[in-house]
């Protein structure tokens, strides 16, 4: 049985990768294991903590339920994927802003779900935060700081689209 | 060299954490994301009985699995580890893998190290095991009948500990009071639950003899002294890692069982060993459960509503084992009698043995229960005698004028303002227009309630604490210390280092905070590290709400003496005095003569490489190092009488909370919280808040949703995140938070530990809230988590109470 490898092909913050996994490896050892992307944490193993969220195509999912073949000819998001060129993304700069974190272990998580929720929703009321983070546990923070971070960052990423509209316009 | 408030450059200023970025972007090395070369992985077979005895285990067909480098039983490792260290001087021993029988459902039993963790578990499902289930106590009022199965045979009982402590004329108070209040009030298992397990990889090395460890303990110096004896290397072969944490609570003090297990497999394989926990293996066996304490309990007062004396008796469900002994009652008793002028206590403990994982400390550590207990009896007071609960408070408070302030027990307050702190909290709440919306909703059959606590939040330990209540002449540890390193280096950049890790809190921002305002720099330019135990200076580690108060003292020492150095080769540099200079913005120079001066880095340079250029007197280099020990800490009385000053750094705090109880399903829904807060003075109000509103969601999981249960086998009904509940962000409200600053007289810069006071307080005034809003059935609220079916049913049975009085 566990001479059975099966290649999976995805990528990964725009990264191509190739591996050969066994059939129960989870996503989430091969994104910490195998392509050592440690920044995805293992909360509870059982789908209920979301410390483990990650993008498959822009979704959010629990990577300690998915298998890592499922995610075979998908493109997977972490939050390593989230800054650029050493620059934090307006989310991160907003937790960092608000301390919407303490010990952090559940901070990547966090993060990806309210990416996903500013992608579908960019200007959302605190019940709607509060809602889409309802999958997303955090044992040091009370959830406050987090909500107004992300409603600071929603604000910012507005107001970032708002100023390249126009310039476009007129380009 | 001391500073006063105005002149403060950086204490006090809202900073953003330092440790934050690289939190952010996902790449601190927590333990589960540390490899070493070599290493293997373990797994733990854990017993599905909670009390049973092991007749014998086959682990032939899981040592022939590919991959399998070692199987450990109990028995084995005992052959290379000794017993887990215990701080309790009862004879109750715990091995970090149980040997002959095991005493609760999730207990270790074997363990696998192998080429990877999925092989590790497979190893397991090939283990055979010849039980011999044994009856099992989780009741702990069965556990002390006499007959009782006994969960350990050499103690002969269940009751490990029973003694009461008599603290001034408490019977001759209770003579006197007009009314005694009592109630038998319960508080629930709970358990700090973590988001990231314990985990340790440890890595031996035969040709030395030497151990090498990464952990998220959080007592390094302590752990390297104390482990020695159950790893078998002496203390100074041991090097203890800092790692990032990924939250304590309490729950991450020693971690001796996984160490062991780390260790042991480390031993026998000659690999380095990583164990990390997964989920079940923390909610069954991480040996950090909370208190779950029956009370009886009394409370003297006069007519006038004046407290003269408590008497309280506990029954306290310890679990399996003992580790930490009745800490958690001990540490109540820094505060038993809250902010009021109690004159007289005395509190009965009896700690009982059950096959349940062990209670040792989770953030309050006991002192949470006494507030609630202490607060439950004050609101029965004022409704008994019909006095306001916010008036009755009032005129029981020690009043600013009192402090240092002694309590029956001997320890001492150092500092408060608590009419202060209600006023700002009733300022901000708004009370009367809470009673008229009250008042309002009530005419509709909406139940509105408010509640109301008023409560102390203990900081910065003291190690008596861990021993006081063992008759004399028995003595314990009576040292706290914590220390840091400044360094200047050649070119000027400042360093300070550490030894104790980061567990959430946020020991880098504080320490750079302190030794900007201390140098005269910009805390941005600081650089923040952490050292092993190899290189270490003392250290016992967070807990207690100790590390700002300690940091701050280190850093205002060591920087202190550094200064001193700094200023002697500036002296020599300008050819001046020493009392004629001062720093400013990095820079030393003559007072009064802003052209005349030198840099830190001319300094620096000057110190490293320039010896023939130094004041002969001195050595090269330049750093400042400073053990700080706790500011205020006395020995007990040999008598016990009087247990000593061992937790004077008081904080304070008031709550009140607007809530609306859906009587139909039970739903408590939070419409306003007001916290007003008071640990002297604030280094820094951004993570301060943080605390105060992550303290309070543990406060509020704690009062409506978290219990650890078991069954009448003992099993562990609360073994996942489906079943444990911890509060998410539906079940939280946005909380107002406030300050009143009363600096303690004792401390560097007058700070006070604030890491707690938000659990502490939360119970007692949503309790009271909740309380509030069923008054209208009658209800008394005596024990928690105040679920939906209790609300539900304790409704039903006051309205069938109702109308069976009325038919």
């Amino acid at each position: 049985m566990e001479d059975d490898f099966i290649p999976v092909r995805l990528s990964v913050n725009g990264v191509p990768h190739r591996l050969f996994v066994e059939p129960r490896r989870t996503l989430l050892d091969m994104l910490r294991e195998d392509l050592e992307l440690t920044g995805t944490n293992a909360g509870c193993e059982h789908g209920s903590c979301g410390a483990c969220t990650v993008l498959l195509d822009g979704q959010s999912v629990r990577a300690c339920l998915l298998l890592a073949v499922q995610a075979n000819g998908h493109e997977v998001m972490t939050v390593e994927g989230l800054a650029r060129h050493g620059r934090m993304h307006p989310l991160q700069e907003a937790f960092w802003e608000k301390q919407a974190l303490q010990c952090g272990f559940c901070t990547p998580g966090m993060l990806m779900t309210a990416y996903e929720l500013l992608q579908q929703n960019p200007d959302p009321g605190e019940e709607e935060i509060r809602s889409a983070l309802s999958g997303n546990l955090c044992r040091c923070t009370g959830y406050q700081h987090i909500v107004e971070a992300i409603r600071l960052a929603a604000q910012r990423l507005r107001e970032e689209a708002e100023a390249a509209t126009p310039s476009e316009t007129t380009a | 060299m001391t500073t006063t408030v105005s002149e403060r450059a950086w204490i006090g200023k809202d900073l953003k954490r330092r440790e934050d970025p690289a939190l952010l972007m996902g790449t601190v090395t927590y333990i589960n994301d540390f490899k070493v070369a070599g290493m293997l992985h373990a797994a733990v077979l854990r017993s599905p009985y909670a009390h049973a005895r092991i007749r014998a285990i086959d682990t032939s067909a899981a040592r022939a699995l590919p991959g399998v480098q070692a199987v450990l039983t109990g028995k084995e490792a005992a052959e290379v580890i000794g017993p887990v260290p215990a701080f309790c001087a009862e004879p109750v021993v715990e091995h970090a893998i149980a040997v002959e029988k095991v005493r609760y459902a999730g207990e270790a039993v074997v363990a696998v190290a192998a080429e990877s963790r999925a092989i590790a578990e497979d190893a397991l499902d090939l283990v055979e095991i010849d039980w011999e289930p044994l009856p099992a106590v989780t009741d702990v009022l069965s556990a002390m009948q006499p007959g009782a199965p006994l969960v350990h045979e050499n103690l002969g009982t269940n009751v490990v500990y029973d003694h009461v402590f008599t603290f001034g004329d408490v019977d001759g108070d209770f003579a006197q009071a007009d009314h005694v209040i009592r109630r038998r009030l319960r508080w629930p298992r709970a358990t700090a639950a973590p988001l990231e397990p314990n985990g340790a990889v440890c890595a031996y090395d035969p040709a030395r003899g030497t151990m090498e460890i990464w952990s998220n303990t959080n007592m390094l110096n302590s752990a390297s002294w104390v482990m020695s004896s159950m790893l078998k290397i002496p203390p100074h072969k041991l090097n203890f890692y800092p790692m990032y944490t990924g939250g304590s609570f309490g729950s991450k003090h020693f971690l001796a069982k996984v160490i062991g297990i780390a260790g042991a497999l480390s031993k026998v394989t000659g690999h380095p060993v990583k164990f990390m926990e997964d989920r079940l293996d923390n909610l069954m066996a991480n040996d950090s459960q909370g208190p779950e304490r029956i009370y009886d309990a009394e409370l003297a007062v006069t007519n006038d509503g004046k407290f003269l004396s408590l008497r309280l008796q506990t029954i306290d469900d310890y679990g399996a084992y003992f580790i930490f002994a009745i800490t958690g009652n001990t540490n109540m008793m820094a505060q038993i009698t809250g902010p009021y002028t109690i004159r007289s206590v005395a509190t009965g403990i009896k700690a009982v043995l059950t096959n349940k994982n062990q209670q040792t400390v989770f953030r309050g550590a006991g002192s949470d229960v006494g507030n609630w207990v202490l607060e439950r009896l004050v609101d029965a007071a004022a409704e008994q005698l019909g006095i306001d609960r916010v008036e009755i408070r009032r005129r029981n408070f020690i009043q600013p004028d009192q402090f240092p302030y002694k309590i029956p027990t001997g320890n001492v307050y150092d500092s408060g303002n608590y009419p202060g702190v209600l006023d700002l909290a009733l300022a901000h709440f708004d009370l009367d227009a809470w009673r008229q919306e009250q008042a309002r909703a009530r005419q509709e059959g909406r139940y509105l309630g408010i509640g109301l606590a008023t409560a102390q939040q203990r900081s910065t330990y003291s190690s008596t604490e861990f021993w006081f209540h063992n008759p004399a002449p028995a003595t314990g540890l009576n040292s706290t210390p914590e220390s840091v390193r400044i360094s200047v280096g050649p070119t000027g950049g400042v360093t300070v280092t550490m030894f104790s890790p980061f567990w959430g809190n946020s020991p880098e921002t504080v320490v750079a905070q302190v030794v900007a305002e201390e140098l005269g720099i910009d805390p941005r330019d600081v650089n923040v590290t952490y050292d092993s135990t190899a290189h270490a200076l003392p250290s016992a580690g967070p807990g207690g709400s100790r590390m700002t108060v300690m940091l701050a003292g280190a850093v205002h020492g060591a920087a202190a003496r550094l200064k001193e150095k700094i200023f002697k080769i500036a002296a020599h540099m300008l050819e001046a005095s020493v009392s004629d200079l001062e720093l400013v913005g990095g820079q030393v120079r003559v007072k009064g003569v802003p052209s005349s001066s030198v840099s830190l880095a001319d300094i620096g340079m000057r110190a490293y490489w320039f010896k023939l250029d130094l004041p002969p007197e001195l050595e090269s280099g330049l750093e400042g190092t400073f053990t700080y020990d706790h500011p205020y800490t006395t020995k007990p009385h040999e008598d016990r009488k009087d247990l000593g000053v061992f937790y004077p750094i008081m904080g304070h705090a008031a709550h009140l909370v607007a809530v609306e109880v859906d009587i139909e399903t039970g739903a408590v829904l939070f419409k306003k919280y007001v916290a007003v807060h008071d640990v002297g003075t604030v280094l820094n109000p951004r993570s301060l808040q943080g605390q105060i509103r992550g303290g309070i969601a543990q406060g509020i999981g704690l009062a409506l949703l978290e219990e650890v249960r078991y069954g009448a086998d003992g099993q562990n009904l609360t073994s996942t995140f489906v079943d444990y509940l911890l509060p998410s962000a539906s079940d939280v409200p946005s909380i107002e938070v406030y300050h009143q600053e009363t600096p303690s007289p004792f401390t560097a810069y007058g700070v006070k530990g604030g890491g707690e006071g938000g659990r502490m307080v939360a119970p007692p005034a949503v309790t009271s809230a909740i309380e509030d809003a069923l008054r209208p059935f009658g209800i008394s609220i005596a024990e928690m988590p105040i679920t939906p079916e209790k609300i539900v049913r304790w409704v039903k049975e006051a309205q069938s109470r109702r109308s069976g009085q009325t038919h």
